[in-house]
C-alpha cells in the first residue's frame, strides 16, 4: 500500500455564533494515501466542506477556528504552520476546486492568466506560458492557443470548471481538494469532469480528496469512503466494501433512499426524520433520535469509533449487520 | 386534460452594448398533453427549455406560437369561472424553496393566500384549512405557521411548498426540479409525500428534473428535452431500457450509479451543450452525437414513431434503439 | 460594539427630537433676545455653552437650531422618498416607454450639481424654510426612484410572485402585499441616509447665509461665527459638533435599520 501523505487526527473546527462557538467538526480522523482518491460523504451541514477549509485554513479567522487536533501533511502538521508558511503549501502542494467555478474565476482576466497565477504566486522556475498551454491541453479543453486568451464569460460551465481545474494542477500539488465538483454542472458534463480528475490522478500521481453528497460519484471515484453525519465521521471502508455491506445504520439508510435509474423499480424509501440542528445535539449518538435499533446506551454514550481500515461508530454492529433494519422500521 | 401544441416560446436577449439583440427559442414546436391523475415527466439539462415549457403551461408567461387549451377551452378563452377554476386547478411547486415564499410573510400566510383568493374563503376558514393543510404535508402547524421562511430547512420549506400548492385543490401540479436542491434522504422524504399526496387526490404531475434515477421512479411516461426541442418521448420503462435517440442514451450513461462494483460505461458524449442562442443546424444534437452523419448536420430528424407511443426524432432511431 | 454604538446614535437622535419639540421649556434663555453679556466664553454668567456677539446663549440657539435641521432633513427625506417610490413603482411596472421618459428625467437631475442648484433657486426665489425642503425633495428623489424600480424589475420575476399569481392574487395586490413591503426596507435606509444628507446641505446653504433668515438653524450659527472665529470659537465649535453627530448618528441609523430590515439576519427561533 501507498504511504499516507495525509493524516488528520482528532480535527475539532468551530464557528463562531452569536450564542458561542459551535462545533461543526467534532473529533474527525482520517488519512488520505498517495495517488488514492478518498470521499469525504454526507448531507448539507455534516461538516464535510468544513473539514476541507480547516484543512485549507481557508476561513476568515475570527469567525472560524481549527480549536485542536492534527492535520498531517507529508512530515509536518498544518494546524501548527502560521499564516506566512501556510500560503506557500496552500496552492503547491495541496490545492482545491470548489462547487461554482463561476465565482472562482475573475472575470476580468484571461483564463490563462488565472491558470498561469499559482506558478507566478509559487516563483516557478521554468517557462510558465508553456506549463499554461500544456495544462490547457491535458485539461482537454479546445484550442490551447484560442482558450488562454479567453475571458470567463466566454466559456461554457464545464470548460470555466476545467480551467479551475488547471489553474489547481498548475503546481502539481500531491494533494487535489474537490469540494462537490460536478455538482453545478449537467449530468453529461458531470461525467466528463469525473473522468478528467481520474485520468490526471493516474497521470500525475496526485491524491485526491473528493467532498460530495452524491453516492453515484463516490461510487464511481473513490477508493475509500468516509460517511459524516452531523460534524462526526460515522463510518469508513473502502469503496466496494461500504456500498456492498454498510454496517452504520445511516449508511444503510442513505443508501436505500438513493434514487438511481437501477434502484427505481424498488420501492422508495425514506429515513425518517431530520439531522439534528448542532445546537440542539443529543447526547449520546448523534443517530439515535432517527435509528431504528436505539437502545438506551445509544442514547446516552457516544459510540465509540475505533481507527483501523473500516471502522464503524456504532454501538449496535452486530445486530445493524445482522439483520435489514430498515425493513423493520418499514413494518412497524 | 391540458393540451399544448405546437409550442413555441421565443424571449429577446440583449447581447450587451454595440451588438444589439437576439431571439432566443426557448422552446421550439413542443406538444404535450397531460391526463387526469398521470405523472409525466420532463427530463432535460440546462438550457433545454423545460422549465419555460412548464412556465406556459400554468400560464405564466404567454406562448408565441402554438395552442393551449385546458378542457378543451383555449387558454385566451378561459373568462369568469372557467378561468378561476383554471388559477385553481393548475398549480405549482419549485426548486429553490427559499425564493419561492415570501420571505417577509409568515408560513401561515403563504400558505393562506390561495384559500383566501383562489377559493375565496374567509380569513377565519383559511387559517384553520391553512393549519389541516400543514399537518397534511407534514409539519406540525402549531410550530410553523408563525414562522418566517428562513427559519425553515430546505425540505420543510418544500412541505410548505406542497401545502400551498395543495391548498387550491388543484388537478394538476408542475412540479419544477422539486427535489433537485435537497439532500438525499429528505429528497426521498419529499418524493414520498408526493407520491402519497397525489394517490390521495389523484393528482396530475409534470415532473420537470435533470434526474433521470427520479424521473423513473416517480413517471409513468416521459419526455426527454435538448435544446428546445423534444428528442423523445414514451412510457419511462421503454425510453430508459431502449432508448431511442442517441442523447437519451448518453443520458442514461452519464448519471453515476451508486455502485462501485459494476464497470463504468464507456462513454462518447463529448463537449458541451451549445448555446440555445446558436443552435447547431439539422440535428440540434449532431455536434456531440456519436451517430452523427452528414445527413443530421444538414436535415431536422423527422419523429419515428415505435410501439406504445414512443417516439424519437433521430435520423437512426432504429440503429440507436437496437444499441 | 455595533449595538453599543447604534445605541448612542439612537440617543443622540432622540436626545435632538426631544429638544426640537420641547425648545421653549428647555432652553435656559430666549434664543432671539439678545444683551449686554456678548461674546462670552462657556460656563460664565450660566451661559453654559457661552454667549454670542449680541449676547444671545449659544446653548438655546442650539436647542431651537435642532427643529430647522430636523424639520428641514426630515421632511425633505420623506418628500424625496414618497416621490422616489412613486416614480420607481411607475416605472418599474408599467415599463416600456413610461420607464424610459422617468429614468431620463431621474437622469436629468442627478447629473445637476445639488449644491450649485440649491444655492441658484435659494439667491432666484429667496430663502425659507419650506422652499428649501422642496428644493431638497427634488435634488434627492431620483436615487430612490432608481432603487426602487431595480427592486422591484427584480421581485416582479421572483418565484414568490409567480407562486403568488397561481394562489389567484391580482395585479394591484401582487404589487402591494408581495413586491412592495420587499421593495421598502432599502428604500427607508436610503431615506434615513438622506436625512442626515439634507440636514448636512441646510447647513451649507444657512453657512452661505442662504438659509431662513427668520429661523435660528445651526448652519445660520456657523454663518455668524465667521467674523468671530479668534475670539469666540465656542459660537462655532458647539453648531459644528451638533451638526456632525446628528448626520453621523443618522448614517448609523440607517445602517441599522438596514439590518435589522433583513429578515434573515434575524436570529433564528
Amino acid at each position: 500500500m501507498n504511504e499516507i501523505i495525509l493524516e488528520v487526527r482528532q480535527l475539532v473546527t468551530e464557528i463562531h455564533q452569536r450564542r458561542g462557538w459551535l462545533r461543526v467538526v467534532d473529533d474527525v480522523s482520517f488519512n488520505v494515501r498517495r495517488g488514492e482518491i478518498v470521499g469525504l460523504v454526507g448531507e448539507s451541514g455534516c461538516g464535510k466542506s468544513m473539514t476541507a477549509f480547516s484543512l485549507m485554513q481557508l476561513f476568515p479567522t475570527p469567525a472560524a477556528r481549527v480549536t485542536s487536533g492534527q492535520i498531517q501533511f507529508e512530515d509536518r502538521d498544518l494546524a501548527k504552520l502560521t499564516a506566512d508558511e501556510m500560503r506557500r503549501v496552500r496552492g503547491a502542494q495541496i490545492a482545491m476546486i470548489f462547487q461554482d467555478p463561476a465565482t472562482f474565476l475573475d472575470p476580468l482576466m484571461t483564463l490563462g492568466n488565472q491558470i498561469a497565477e499559482p506558478l507566478r504566486a509559487h516563483n516557478f522556475a521554468g517557462n510558465a506560458t508553456a506549463r499554461t498551454r500544456e495544462l490547457v491541453a491535458q485539461m482537454g479543453l479546445p484550442d490551447p492557443e484560442l482558450m488562454v486568451r479567453r475571458y470567463p464569460h466566454q466559456v461554457s460551465g464545464g470548460q470555466k470548471q476545467r480551467a479551475l481545474i488547471a489553474s489547481a494542477m498548475a503546481c502539481a500539488p500531491k494533494l487535489l481538494i474537490a469540494d462537490e465538483p460536478t455538482t453545478a454542472l449537467d449530468v453529461t458534463v458531470q461525467a466528463q469532469i469525473l473522468d478528467l480528475m481520474r485520468d490526471l490522478r493516474d497521470q500525475t500521481g496526485a491524491a485526491i480528496l473528493l467532498i460530495t453528497h452524491d453516492l453515484g460519484v463516490i461510487a464511481e471515484m473513490c477508493d475509500r469512503v468516509y460517511v459524516m453525519y452531523a460534524g462526526k465521521i460515522v463510518e469508513h471502508n473502502t469503496t466496494r466494501e461500504l456500498f456492498r455491506a454498510p454496517r452504520h445504520p445511516y449508511t444503510q439508510g442513505l443508501l436505500r433512499s438513493t434514487v438511481s435509474l437501477e434502484s427505481a423499480s424498488a420501492e422508495l424509501f425514506a429515513i425518517p426524520g431530520t439531522v439534528p440542528n448542532l445546537n440542539e445535539l443529543p447526547t449520546g449518538c448523534r443517530f439515535a433520535p432517527r435509528c431504528p435499533i436505539a437502545n438506551a446506551q445509544c442514547k446516552q454514550e457516544p459510540p465509540f469509533v475505533a481507527n483501523d481500515a473500516s471502522a464503524v461508530a456504532c454501538w449496535n454492529v452486530e445486530r445493524a449487520a445482522a439483520s435489514d433494519i430498515w425493513k423493520l422500521e418499514i413494518g412497524s | 386534460m391540458l393540451q399544448g401544441t405546437n409550442l413555441i416560446k421565443d424571449f429577446r436577449v440583449r447581447l450587451g452594448l454595440f451588438r444589439g439583440n437576439a431571439n432566443l427559442r426557448a422552446v421550439d414546436n413542443v406538444s404535450i398533453a397531460i391526463q387526469p391523475g398521470e405523472t409525466v415527466a420532463l427530463v432535460g439539462e440546462s438550457g433545454s427549455g423545460k422549465s419555460t415549457l412548464g412556465r406556459m403551461l400554468l400560464g405564466l408567461i404567454p406562448q408565441t406560437s402554438g395552442a393551449l387549451s385546458y378542457r378543451g377551452t383555449d387558454f385566451s378563452q378561459l373568462q369568469g369561472d372557467a378561468q378561476r377554476q383554471f388559477r385553481a386547478d393548475v398549480q405549482a411547486v419549485f426548486q429553490d424553496t427559499s425564493a419561492s415564499l415570501n420571505p417577509r410573510r409568515r408560513i401561515g400566510d403563504n400558505v393562506e393566500s390561495p384559500l383566501i383568493f383562489n377559493r375565496r374563503l374567509s380569513a377565519q376558514q383559511a387559517r384553520s384549512e391553512s393549519a389541516q393543510l400543514l399537518e397534511r404535508v407534514g409539519l406540525d402547524p402549531k410550530t410553523f405557521a408563525s414562522r418566517f421562511p428562513h427559519q425553515l430547512s430546505g425540505g420543510q420549506r418544500q412541505r410548505v411548498g406542497l401545502a400551498r400548492a395543495l391548498a387550491s385543490q388543484p388537478k394538476f401540479i408542475v412540479a419544477d426540479e422539486p427535489v433537485s436542491a435537497l439532500d438525499v434522504s429528505v429528497r426521498a422524504q419529499i418524493l414520498k409525500l408526493m407520491q402519497e399526496l397525489q394517490a390521495q387526490d389523484q393528482l396530475a404531475y409534470l415532473f420537470i428534473t435533470h434526474d433521470l434515477g427520479v424521473a423513473r421512479l416517480i413517471a409513468k411516461r416521459v419526455m426527454v428535452m435538448y435544446l428546445g426541442a423534444v428528442v423523445e418521448e414514451g412510457n419511462a420503462a421503454d425510453v430508459f431500457a431502449r432508448p431511442a435517440h442517441p442523447y437519451t442514451h448518453a443520458l442514461t450513461l452519464a448519471a453515476p450509479v451508486p455502485d462501485p462494483a459494476r464497470a463504468r460505461p464507456a462513454r462518447h458524449l463529448m463537449g458541451d451543450i451549445p448555446s440555445p442562442l446558436a443552435p447547431p443546424t439539422g440535428c440540434r444534437f449532431h455536434p456531440r452525437c456519436p451517430y452523427a452523419q452528414a445527413i443530421c448536420k444538414t436535415e431536422v430528424p423527422p419523429v419515428r414513431e415505435f410501439e406504445n407511443g414512443h417516439r424519437s426524432a433521430c435520423h437512426f432511431a432504429e440503429q440507436v434503439r437496437a444499441g | 460594539m455595533a449595538n453599543l454604538r447604534t445605541g448612542i446614535a439612537f440617543s443622540l437622535i432622540a436626545l435632538c427630537v426631544v429638544a426640537a419639540v420641547f425648545a421653549p421649556f428647555l432652553a435656559p434663555f430666549d434664543p432671539f433676545r439678545g444683551g449686554a453679556d456678548a461674546l462670552l466664553p462657556p460656563g460664565s454668567k450660566s451661559f453654559i455653552l457661552g454667549s454670542d456677539h449680541l449676547g444671545r446663549d449659544v446653548l438655546s440657539e442650539l436647542i431651537f437650531g435642532a427643529r430647522v435641521s430636523l424639520a428641514v432633513g426630515i421632511s425633505a427625506a420623506l418628500s424625496a422618498s414618497v416621490l422616489g417610490l412613486v416614480v420607481g413603482s411607475l416605472a418599474g411596472f408599467f415599463g416600456g416607454w413610461v420607464d424610459g421618459v422617468l429614468m431620463r428625467t431621474s437622469e436629468f437631475f442627478q447629473t445637476l450639481p445639488r449644491f450649485v442648484l440649491a444655492l441658484v433657486i435659494v439667491a432666484f426665489f429667496g430663502s425659507g424654510i419650506f422652499k428649501l425642503i422642496i428644493v431638497l425633495a427634488v435634488l434627492s428623489w431620483p436615487p430612490i426612484a432608481r432603487l426602487v424600480r431595480a427592486q422591484i424589475l427584480s421581485l416582479r420575476e421572483a418565484t414568490f410572485v409567480e407562486a403568488a399569481r397561481l394562489s389567484g392574487m391580482g395585479s394591484l395586490r401582487i404589487i402591494a402585499r408581495e413586491i412592495l413591503p420587499n421593495a421598502l426596507a432599502p428604500v427607508i435606509v436610503t431615506g434615513s441616509l438622506d436625512i442626515a444628507s439634507a440636514i448636512l446641505l441646510e447647513a451649507s446653504l444657512s453657512f452661505f447665509g442662504l438659509g431662513d433668515a427668520n429661523l435660528i438653524s445651526w448652519g445660520g450659527m456657523l454663518n455668524v461665527a465667521q467674523p468671530y472665529l479668534r475670539q469666540a470659537w465656542w459660537m462655532a465649535v458647539f453648531p459644528g459638533i451638533a451638526i456632525s453627530l446628528v448626520v453621523l448618528s443618522f448614517n448609523v441609523l440607517g445602517d441599522a435599520l438596514n439590518d435589522a430590515l433583513n429578515p434573515r439576519l434575524q436570529e433564528t427561533a
